[in-house]
């Protein structure tokens, strides 16, 4: 027993703590109680990785049975593979980096033992989620990470738009959890058990399906959860909303740890997807379409925090299009590079929105990086990580994706080449309007402070460097090997791409400003469909969630329960009434009336009796 | 421990005599008698839980000749799905007088009063083993919550209460013409008058008679779940009750129905139990219910009614899960009437303690409660959380034992029960926002949180939200052989859960 337990118990308990006290604490308290629990979970994965070594099998531990019925018997079990370990370290490593970041964020907000406790309880569930032997404990780390998410996005409660993007999120996630949850249900039909280590089992003695089978029909259903979670097409739309959130949330959850959920989800299912091939094409198309889409939505937003949540939706696209080209190493290790330099470049946006005072436009940014030079030198490490110029993180992830794209189908290569070049062009676009130029707000720009910027920094190397971090060589042993040897060609054009990307950014943003202002009127519609993102949301709401609502008003509840049903009822007492006033005659007081009334009932009554015995 | 289940039975009785001996000029005095009379009552049942074992089926006995001329005896037992009912009566029984203390003001001795008698009615519905007591006790029920609603209930109180009581007299006929007919039957094979249940077990009834004694019984007991299209007294009655009675009404009196179907529909009359016709009909009714119940939720612009059609939502898993005759179908009903007794109660009890503050129901009245009630913020959203299945609460435990029975009858169940799951999480969420999320109005600025007595009320009520999500195995254990007993009946040989089949074999063909 290596007491895998504690590794989530530490953050409950700095919830708990924190939840139940810490509105009478000092500042110092919460923050001692919230980074704290953080520091105990990453100690405690440390000394179990170390315990545990080369981790050449699963580690797992039985604590008791949560839920039994019939042969479905579900146990709190825990477990570490080397998948498991990655997450760990990440979401530990990560977490605590923005934790102590939040420190400084969060200085001036009220609520702030609330933030803490809703950060820690993010962090108990997400471990839970990565650590579960089995569908239905995952699901409860599921569950909980989408309800911490719904919290923080609406943190500023009394701001409408805040609490409807948590409503948004939460709601759509619940429809992703749609077939989540009928998927959990099929793989025990299918395989009389939940545990991790009994289905997959039994699904490697399974033959591959070349048609859609039951397998196919549990990737897909597995896959609309991991959507909802991930945010990719059809179910993005809540993640930029989600931007309403305080910047350390947008960092944590939505960009870092939760939403790669449905990526390491799927990785985790991988030996149900690799004989459900199907399923698995489906993943890929779904990654590169949200890739792209996402990519391109992103190239006209003006609100720093809107880029990088569309550069999110995108990227994980990226992890998608890996996991289904079969490269899950490829994913996993994008994910890993992606914690980096995605949540490094959203605080460092949210170290330049705490310089401005709030100020999230990028037209009125500019010239910031003789103000802040730390956030502008650490942002800068983010975007070429994320350009993927070598040789920095992002250029082997995203290389180990396209190379496995590229031996899957050509053509889905050079879509995520193009996107590659989308990407570095937004980067830098953002980049560049922020930080170059003269400035243009109102406000007076200040460098944060060290707790904000020391975070920064950590994240700026991991950018940089954590492209060694050799993640598909460690998971080797997991997956089905990749196939698709080395090309050093396709590596170069998509560095050409990513060079691309960053000079035209470069070209239209810095050297010739108007430039960006012309190509936008002149190209006319197509810009606005980019700007209001294809009107998405718009035709969600249109097509889904007003004829929902007012149909079960005017339908359902005005029709069905008030006109029909409830009218039957007051039309049968009024007959009742009227019924009623006819049969008074009949009470007339006589007892002589009655007696006959009584006779001639008892006659028709034997009468029937006879006749009905007769029939017989 | 001999006569343990009339103490239980009895002990709300004698509060309700003491409480006619004490004046009316004396409302602190009658509050605090009925609240101590409440919880005696819920203590009285303890013991049952300690004494209760787990490998026999009915235990408790006590049987008294009552009307021998005709068969019919003080006959009480319970096995282990009436006791966690009764243990549910016994709590939310007490929890519902506590609550009431500030907000009733007029005719307190009626008032208690009509809860005692209400008390004494559900335990012994839950407690009879003979049918005859247990119309008596199905009847009784009604009176004392004619009168909730039509005295301490809102504008249209009467409206409701005439409403609630019509539907509800309809179906007991019937359902009492159903009891009957098996009495007959039974005297007509055995020369042996007797409405004793476990003797009525033993009649033969061919299919045809099950056939229509079950819709006579469905009738009566389907009303009170309530199914769609029966359900339409339940939105006026809770609505215009006031917040205790909702409770009692949604925590217990809802479950008499479903406890009918499991008790006597389903054993007595398997045959029809098991037609298709019939599972098809309740399957469809159940499933119309949680789609129609939660699409209906939304559009509610009184806090109440909402609250009271998610009932009619969550009552259709209940269904749902009996009719798919199955471990974890029953399982996972029983269950969640339970979790339905604790999520809705809290839910009533929480519409409750802001029309206490602000005396309206509207939900654009409210807003940014947060702001002004923290406390209460936290436990409303513990019990949206519940109600809504979300793990590790309890409605989680129980939505998934239902899912797992309906999975094993068709997919398409399944797929329904899912997407109620969905729905459940749309509308309760949208409620807490425009509730208590946004800038705080002038008017909901000054409320105060919960005091020491309202937290009083919620605390056991989370407590047990909490255990059954994290740790159900005991609550299983004791409903275990009456699921067993039940699915033995209508499926024989089908016993708990080994017989499933691999659905997925099926479906690579």
């Amino acid at each position: 027993m290596l007491h895998l337990w504690l590794i989530p118990a530490f953050p409950l308990a700095g919830f708990l703590a924190n939840g139940l006290v810490g509105r009478r604490a000092s500042k110092a308290a919460v923050n001692l109680i919230a980074i704290g629990s953080v520091v105990l979970s990453l100690l405690w994965v440390l000394k179990t990785l170390a315990a545990l070594g080369p981790l050449e099998h699963t580690h797992i531990e039985r604590y008791f049975t949560w839920f039994q019925s019939g042969d479905l018997r579900v146990g709190f079990d825990l477990a570490v593979d080397r998948l498991t370990a990655v997450m760990l370290l990440v979401v530990t490593s990560v977490g605590l980096l923005i934790h102590i970041y939040a420190i400084g964020y969060m200085s001036h907000e009220g609520g702030y033992y609330r933030f803490f406790a809703y950060f820690n309880l993010f962090m108990f569930f997400m471990l839970l989620l990565v650590m579960a032997a089995n569908f239905l404990l995952m699901f409860v780390g599921w569950e909980g990470v989408g309800l911490c998410s719904y919290l923080l996005i609406g943190f500023y409660f009394l701001r409408h738009s805040a609490t409807t993007a948590g409503n948004k999120a939460f709601i759509v996630n619940r429809i992703g959890d749609y077939g989540f949850t009928l998927a959990v249900f099929l793989i025990f039909l299918g395989f009389g058990s939940l545990d991790f280590e009994t289905v997959f089992a039994a699904a490697a003695g399974r033959p591959v399906e070349t048609s859609a089978g039951a397998l196919t029909l549990i990737g897909l259903l597995l896959l609309a959860g991991a959507a909802g979670k991930s945010a990719q097409i059809p179910l993005y739309v809540w993640l930029p909303d989600a931007m309403e959130g305080p910047t350390p949330v947008s960092a944590l959850i939505h960009a870092a740890t939760m939403v790669t959920a449905g990526v390491y989800m799927i990785a985790r299912c991988a030996p149900l997807y690799t004989r459900a091939p199907l399923a698995l094409d489906v993943v890929a198309l779904v990654g590169l379409a949200t890739a792209v889409l996402a990519a391109i939505i992103g190239l006209a937003q003006t609100d720093i925090k809107k880029v990088f949540a569309y550069s999110t939706v995108s990227q994980l696209g990226y992890m998608f299009l890996g996991l289904g080209s079969g490269a899950y190493s490829a994913g996993i290790f994008h994910l890993v590079t992606h914690a980096f330099f995605k949540a490094l470049l959203f605080l460092g946006a949210g170290s330049v929105i705490h310089a401005l005072s709030g100020e999230q436009d990028l037209r009125r940014m500019g010239g910031l990086r003789k103000h802040t030079p730390v956030t502008f030198v650490t942002i800068l490490c983010a975007a070429v990580a994320i350009a993927g110029v070598p040789p920095f993180s992002g250029f082997h992830s995203k290389d180990a994706i396209l190379l496995a794209a590229h031996h899957h189908a050509p053509w889905m290569y050079w879509a995520g080449v193009a996107t590659a070049g989308l990407t570095a062009f937004y980067v830098f676009r953002a980049v560049f309007l922020a930080f170059f130029g003269t400035y243009r707000g109102p406000h007076h720009p200040h460098e944060s402070p060290a707790v904000m910027t020391l975070p920064l920094a950590a994240l700026a190397l991991l950018s940089l460097a954590g492209g060694y971090f050799n993640v598909p060589r460690w998971l080797e042993p997991m997956f089905p090997p990749a196939e698709g040897a080395h090309d050093a060609l396709l590596v170069y054009i998509s560095v050409a791409a990513a060079a691309a990307g960053i000079s035209l950014a470069w070209l239209m943003y810095v050297a010739r400003p108007g430039l960006a202002d012309r190509l936008a009127g002149r190209l006319g519609w197509l810009y606005r469909l980019v700007y209001n993102k294809f009107f998405v949301d718009e035709i969600y709401d249109r097509a889904l969630v007003r004829p929902c609502v007012e149909g079960s008003s005017a339908v359902l509840w005005r029709g069905v329960d008030a006109g029909l049903i409830d009218g039957a009822v007051n039309q049968v007492g009024m007959k009742a009434r009227d019924a009623g006033s006819v049969l008074r005659l009949i009470q007339s007081g006589s007892i002589r009336s009655y007696a006959a009334w009584v006779l001639w009932g008892s006659v028709l009554a034997l009468a029937a009796l006879v006749l009905s015995r007769g029939a017989r | 421990m001999d006569h343990i289940l009339s103490i239980v039975l009895f002990t709300p009785l004698v509060g309700f005599l003491a409480l006619l001996f004490i004046p009316s000029s004396k409302p602190a005095a009658i509050k605090l008698w009925a609240n101590i009379a409440g919880f005696a009552g819920f203590l009285v049942c303890l013991p049952l839980v300690f004494a209760f074992d787990r490998s026999r089926d009915f235990q408790f006995a006590e049987k008294v000749p009552w009307i021998p001329s005709i068969g019919a005896s003080y006959n009480l037992a319970i096995d282990g799905y009436a006791l966690l009912l009764v243990v549910l009566t016994g709590l939310l029984g007490f929890l519902s007088i506590l609550a009431s203390w500030a907000a009733i003001e007029t005719r307190l001795k009626e008032y208690y009063g009509c809860f005692l008698l209400l008390q004494v009615g559900m335990m012994g519905v839950f407690m009879a083993r003979d049918f005859l007591l247990f119309f008596v006790f199905w009847e009784l029920v009604l009176v004392p919550m004619y009168f909730i609603i039509a005295i301490w209930g809102g504008e249209r109180r009467v409206y409701a209460a005439i409403k609630f009581i019509i539907y509800t007299l309809v179906g007991s006929v019937l359902m009492l013409l159903g009891i009957l007919a098996l009495y007959y039957e039974h005297f007509r094979q055995f020369q042996v008058r007797s409405f004793d249940v476990a003797q009525l077990m033993n009649t033969q009834l061919d299919p045809n008679l099950q056939w229509w004694i079950f819709w006579a019984f469905f009738v009566g007991f389907a009303v009170k779940v309530p199914m769609f299209p029966l359900h339409t007294w339940l939105p006026d009655a809770h609505t215009e009750a006031p917040t205790a009675g909702s409770v009692i009404l949604a925590s217990i009196l809802l479950k008499m129905g479903t406890y009918g179907f499991l008790r006597f529909s389903l054993p007595l009359l398997p045959d029809a139990a098991k037609n298709p016709t019939v599972i098809q009909v309740m399957a469809v009714l159940s499933i119309i219910a949680i789609v129609y119940g939660a699409l209906v939720c939304l559009m509610q612009k009184d806090w109440k009614k909402l609250i009271a059609y998610s009932s009619v939502s969550h009552l259709g898993f209940c269904t749902l899960g009996i009719f798919a005759l199955n471990p974890a179908g029953i399982a996972g009903s029983m269950l969640q009437q339970i979790n339905h007794g604790i999520s809705t109660g809290m839910l009533f009890l929480i519409v409750g303690v802001v029309y206490e503050r602000r005396h309206t129901r509207e939900i654009a009245e409210y807003g940014g409660l947060l702001r002004s009630m923290p406390i209460f913020t936290i436990v409303f959203l513990i019990a949206a959380l519940s109600s809504m299945g979300m793990p590790p609460l309890n409605g989680f435990i129980g939505e998934i034992t239902i899912l797992k029975g309906a999975y094993q009858v068709s997919l398409w169940w399944a797929g329904a029960v899912v997407l109620g799951i969905a729905l459940g999480a749309a509308y309760l969420i949208w409620l807490f926002q425009r509730t208590m999320l946004g800038e705080v109005s002038e008017k909901n600025a000054a409320l105060k949180d919960l005091n020491a007595r309202e937290i009083a009320v919620f605390a056991p009520l989370l407590l047990l939200a909490l255990w059954i999500g994290v740790y159900p195995k005991p609550f299983f254990q004791v409903m275990d052989r009456s699921v067993t007993q039940i699915v033995e009946l209508v499926q024989p040989g089908a016993h708990a859960g080994q017989m499933v089949p691999n659905r997925l074999a099926s479906l690579q063909r």
